[in-house]
Parts: C-alpha cells; structure tokens; sequence
C-alpha cells in the first residue's frame, strides 16, 4: 500500500469511528448521559477557551511536565552513564535499583502530596521518577553497547582520558539509545501527569476531575483529546530534533 | 647506516593477555627513520598485536619499546591505521581527520586546516562535508590515513588496511600510501598477510611466526623504486616468504 493509499485508509478508520459513536449515542443505544457524542466536543471547547480554563490548564500541566520530564531524564541519563562505564557504580547501585525500580510511579502519589502538597512540586515529582527508569534503562543499554574498537581510536590518539572519552566517544555513540529512552519517556510523562493532578494538583487532570463531578463529560473528552493532541505534538516535535541530532545515522 | 636515526627500538619484547600465553617473546628490532617495514605472518601470530604494544596500548611484559620521537618535529609519536578504517560514524570526514588533532594545542582554524590539507593528500579534499556512511570502503580506509598523517606521527602503524578492498582500489590505495611515505618521509610498519603486497611496499619484511610468536625470516627489497609489480626478484622474494611460511606450518608451530 502506498503511503497516500495508507493515510486515507487511516482517515476512513476514522470518520467510521466517530460517524459510528455519534449515531449510537443520536439513536439512544448510548445513553446520552453518560456517552456525549463527539459533535457536543466543540462546544466543550469553546466555552473552555472563552473563560481561559482550557489554555491555564495546558499551561499548567506543561510546567509539570517539563520540570520532571528535565529532572527524571537528566539524572536517569547520568545515572545510567555513570552505571555502565564502572563496575563499581554497577555493582553498589544494583541493590537499590532492584529494590526501588518494581514501585509503580503513581505509588509515590501519597508521598509527593505529603512532602510537596497539592503543588507542582508533587506532579514534577511523579513524573520524574517514572521517566527516570527509562532513560536509566535505555542509557545503560546503549552506553554499555558502544563498540570497544572506539576506545581503542580513542586511545590511539591520544583521547582515551574519560573526559575526551565522553566527549568525543561515549555520549555521541550512545545518543541513538538514549534519544530513543528519552522518546519513551516523553510519553510517559504525560500518562503521569494527568493521573498525579486527578489528586487535585492544578492542571488538566484537576479539570478532568472537576467535569466528572458535575457529569460535563463532553468537558472530559475535550481534556483527553487535548492529551492526545499535546502528546501527539511533543512527539513530533522531539522525533524533528532527533533526526536532526542523528543525521549521521543511515 | 650511523647518519640515519632509529625512530623504534624494540628490545627483547615479549607481552600476552593476562593469564594467557606469551603471544610475542624474545622479539627485537630496530627501525630507522624513513623505513618502510613490512609484518607478515599467519593470523593469530600477534601482528596486530605487536603494532599495539607499539602504540603503548598494550603494556609488554618483558622488554621495552623505545621510541626516539624527540627531534622529529612530530605532533604525536604514533598513529594508527586500522583494519575497518575506523572512523567516527559521527563524525564527518573532516571532524574524522581532526579527530587526533583535538587533544594537542592547535586551536581550532588550524585543525580545519591541517585536516583540510592532509585530506587533499589522500584525494578526498571534496569530500570533507559528508558521513562517513557515504563513502566507498577505499575512500573510508584514505581517511582513515588522512586522521594518521593529520598528526605528522614519528611512526605511522598500518594494520592491513587494504585488506577488505577490491584488486584495483587496493593497488590504487598502494601507490597512494608509496606516493605519500616519499613525500612526507614518515616511517612506516605496515602488517599484512599479503606476501605480495609486503614485497611491493617495504624495504624490509620480517615475517612472524611460531608460538609464541617471533621473527623467522627478515628480507630486504633493494629493488629501485618505482618498482614494477610483475618485477621477477618481487616474485623470488615472495616466494621465498612463502616457503619460511609454509615450513613453520610443517613444523607445527605456526597455527
């Protein structure tokens, strides 16, 4: 199938999706209640736009998410680095991460509300550590995969201190692992974010839980498209800035 | 042969991999500035090896490497050359030539020049924008000298660097790497399994052998340059190469 064949077989998928939703909730084979059909979104969406709810709420769950998406990366990055280039590192930590790993991020909600609040120190908090595991994962496994025959090079000219190594060898070499951890992560984080706000941290997932209250559950397919839409766009726009970081590779 | 300098001294150097047998034992040699050495051998016979003791990536266990690199006005001591070129995948090929120039105090618009300079060396002057993916195995195996030459070493190490490329590019490549020792005078040990090629290229092939391994034959090519490649005493010198060779299989020795 060519491409264009495949995206408008996508878009039939579709229309045949929301055509099929909206005439079941129309026919009253969906009790309206509880089903809004998709053409009540619009609406949604406009009077979350005109009193600004919409924009504050997006605007607060990025902060969360980027904060922790930053602070979970970079430390699972260095720990990862630090992990797979020494024996000793490896061996001391092992312990701690069997033991910490297997605890689901959203386990740590109660503790983030109890040291942090209902602030946006706890949401970052959250999403932080899962996105931590999988950079920490992905960096060890793409780090400890750099071809030895490059530290050798290293070596040979004169590079093979650990400061050129990094440099010139190890980050650049293992940057198709890590950007791909980092990828995974991007989209965990956001499955953390809204689940840490349902916990009535300002964001999203607070105005999802505000609309399940009242029963505007069109309000609440408008949050979860907005998801998919932020989610959708912070994957594409990370897969630009890789292929342009890794335009080395085939 | 007062007048010319020793660049290496190897004495009685013998080294292995930890708790493992000697790979090398009891091996001197001396070679002079502007030498052009050939190391044959059967594989496994630590060839590459020794080229890395050379290179002090590997420690000996007995003996000593002793490099004279004082006076040669030389950026570095070695270089290397490897068997699968090596470059940075990375890197472009002109970040690839200035790779070993980056850990010496040149700045920056003088490693570009170098690099562009030595890359017009080896004929790939046009190709100093592309990846490394993008070039043929023998454009890939010039940069990878063009990285070597880039430090102007005292002694250039070449691991059999045409090994994986077609007849006609590695008779091309050759009498490119020919061309460039008479220009530059660098001293050269280049280790290949080629009997043919060793001939055509050095001035004196020592061929390795045994377990642990040694030198077991030591000929010199006074043939004039540039020398013919259907040359009869080219054919005599490799044939008597072949035949120290094939005695040191007979003997068992040498696998």
């Amino acid at each position: 199938m060519t491409s264009r064949g495949a995206a408008l077989w996508s878009v039939a998928g579709l229309a045949v999706f929301l055509g099929g939703w909206e005439s079941a909730v129309q026919s009253g084979l969906l009790p309206r209640m509880l089903v809004p059909p998709p053409s009540a979104v619009p609406a949604a969406f406009m009077s979350e736009w005109h009193n600004g709810i919409w924009l504050r709420s997006i605007g607060a769950s990025l902060g969360h998410y980027l904060t922790g998406l930053a602070t979970g990366s970079v430390l699972g990055i260095l720990t990862g680095i630090a992990v797979a280039l020494s024996p000793r590192v490896a061996a001391a930590q092992s312990g701690i991460a069997r033991l910490l790993r297997p605890i689901p991020p959203l386990a740590w909600i109660p503790f983030a509300l109890i040291w942090f609040g209902a602030t946006e120190g706890a949401a970052a908090f959250i999403i932080a550590i899962g996105v931590f595991w999988v950079n920490y994962f992905a960096t060890i496994a793409a780090v400890s995969g750099i071809d030895r025959d490059y530290y050798e090079l290293a070596a040979a000219f004169g590079r093979g201190g650990l400061g050129a190594r990094l440099r010139t060898i190890i980050l650049p070499g293992a940057a198709p692992g890590i950007l791909s951890g980092l990828r995974t992560g991007l989209g965990q984080g956001w499955m953390a974010v809204v689940a840490a706000e349902l916990f009535g941290i300002p964001g999203i997932g607070q105005r999802m839980s505000e609309a399940a209250g009242l029963l505007a559950t069109n309000v609440l397919v408008l949050y979860m498209l907005t998801i998919a839409l932020l989610y959708a766009a912070s994957d594409a726009i990370f897969q630009a800035l890789s292929r342009r970081v890794l335009s080395w590779t085939r | 042969m007062d007048s010319i300098a020793p660049v290496v001294e190897l004495e009685d150097l013998a080294f292995g991999y930890r708790d493992g047998p000697a790979i090398i034992e009891g091996l001197s040699l001396t070679v002079h500035k502007g030498g052009f050495i050939a190391l044959v051998g059967p594989s496994g016979a630590g060839k590459s090896s020794l080229l890395r003791v050379i290179a002090g990536l590997i420690r000996p266990s007995r003996g000593c490497v002793r490099l004279h690199t004082r006076d040669t006005g030389s950026l570095r001591p070695t270089a290397l050359v490897f068997q699968d070129a090596r470059l940075l995948p990375w890197r472009r090929v002109l970040g690839n030539v200035e790779y070993g120039l980056e850990g010496l105090t040149l700045d920056r618009a003088a490693r570009r020049e170098r690099a562009q300079a030595v890359l017009a060396t080896v004929g790939l002057a046009d190709q100093a924008g592309r990846w490394p993916y993008e070039l043929s195995g023998g454009q890939r195996q010039r940069v990878g000298i063009a990285r070597a030459l880039a430090v102007e070493p005292a002694l250039l190490l070449v691991d059999e660097p045409f090994g994986a490329l077609d007849a006609i590019t590695r008779r091309v490549l050759q009498d490119e790497l020919l061309r460039i020792w008479r220009e530059t005078g660098a001293t050269i040990i280049f280790v290949t399994h080629d009997l043919e090629e060793a001939v055509y290229l050095a001035d004196r092939v020592l061929l390795l052998a045994g377990a642990p391994a040694r030198i077991v034959r030591e000929i010199k090519v006074d043939l004039p340059r540039p020398r013919p490649r259907d040359a009869v005493e080219l054919r005599t010198q490799a044939g008597l190469l072949r035949e120290a060779l094939t005695e040191t299989f007979t003997q068992g020795s040498g696998i």
